[in-house]
């Protein structure tokens, strides 16, 4: 569902697109690292790039909102959504600090039971102070979305500093 | 929201003296209970209900693993979504389940997840962040302000230390369970005003 590499991804050849991974990783594990909710619900960055995000979230019965179809709640759903959308903003070029603002969330399926879902945001779009962002979640049929979603994120601009996540 | 069907009560409650107020506040306890309870990632997220009558009060207890942000503190906003969509969820399955209660017509202590009407279905949920969720206990209200056959619109508030600065608020579109696969007592048109 993306083209951007696994973060673990060995085939790197240069030292450069090697030590960039090795950043890119880095980063994506201070990520999580420093969102215990994020790491509560079990989530995993799979790709972080310039204004892009891919994290995916473990099927857990935990999640479950209807214990008769045994489908993840919504509510967990958007969390992961949240958190690629913010990750998203996060890698945007330029980007210190983000916060959402507003997320809109369609659910246009229930994710099957037992599968891992997966989010891709996309950072299309970042002024001064607000980035405006959609997301998509699939399971493992990525043909049909589980949900898509639409968001705007507030922007705080640094070129450096610890959170150089761009 | 007006509706043809109006199905007779199953079991109308025969007395004309009223039900001792303890008696009252078990069942509707009861019933609130099984609904809370049927939803695992209440549970997960420890989310509780608080009653007064029909009006419910959801309550998430600050804990560390809520955090999003753990420079300001502040909680997750996939946490702050997640807590108001439970609200706005839980709000419309117990306007479902409270005139049939109230009659008497579902014993609220044989109600389990197999037992209670299927929960509706979210089809849009969109989250205005209007503050920070600091690290404290949250609180969130919804209302209902649509309730057809099929469909429903549910408003949600939430905040934390004082009652008029929202945190956040959320607007949702439900589905609600289709009325044929319903036991009878759950089948009316508008579950809109429960407390009538």
């Amino acid at each position: 569902m993306t083209d951007l590499p696994p973060p673990n991804d060995p085939k790197a050849a240069s030292p450069d697109a090697a030590r960039a991974d090795r950043r890119q990783d880095a980063v994506a594990h201070q990520f999580i690292k420093a969102l215990p909710f994020a790491h509560e619900l079990g989530m995993r960055i799979d790709a972080l790039d310039d204004g892009r995000a891919v994290v995916s979230m473990p099927y857990d019965q935990r999640l479950v909102g209807d214990p008769a179809t045994a489908v993840i709640h919504g509510g967990a759903v958007s969390a992961l959504i949240d958190t690629t959308a913010g990750a998203a903003v996060m890698c945007h070029p330029g980007v210190a600090t983000t916060a959402t603002l507003d997320l809109r969330i369609d659910y246009m399926r229930p994710a099957t039971p037992g599968q891992r879902i997966t989010a891709e945001a996309e950072c299309y779009h970042a002024t001064r102070n607000v980035a405006f962002v959609r997301a998509r979640a699939v399971d493992e049929d990525t043909q049909v979305p589980v949900a898509t979603a639409a968001g705007t994120f507030t922007v705080t601009r640094g070129t450096m500093g610890q959170k150089d996540g761009s | 929201m007006s509706d043809t069907q109006q199905p007779q009560p199953t079991a109308p409650r025969q007395s004309r003296t009223p039900e001792p107020v303890q008696v009252v506040k078990e069942r509707r306890d009861a019933a609130l209970s099984a609904l809370v309870q049927a939803v695992p990632f209440a549970a997960f997220m420890g989310i509780r209900f608080d009653r007064r009558g029909d009006e419910l009060t959801a309550l998430l207890p600050w804990r560390d693993a809520l955090t999003g942000n753990p420079m300001l503190p502040a909680m997750h906003g996939g946490a702050t979504s997640a807590f108001l969509e439970m609200t706005a969820m839980i709000e419309l399955a117990w306007s479902m389940i409270w005139a049939p209660v109230e009659r008497g017509e579902i014993d609220a202590a044989t109600l389990t997840p197999d037992t209670l009407p299927r929960l509706p279905k979210t089809i849009d949920f969109t989250v205005d962040f209007l503050r920070s969720g600091l690290p404290r206990d949250a609180y969130a209200r919804a209302r209902v302000n649509r309730s057809g056959r099929r469909y429903a619109s549910v408003h949600v508030e939430g905040w934390q230390d004082n009652r008029s600065r929202l945190f956040a608020q959320a607007t949702g579109h439900f589905l609600m369970p289709d009325p044929a696969q319903l036991p009878p007592q759950f089948r009316r048109g508008d579950t809109a005003s429960p407390a009538e």
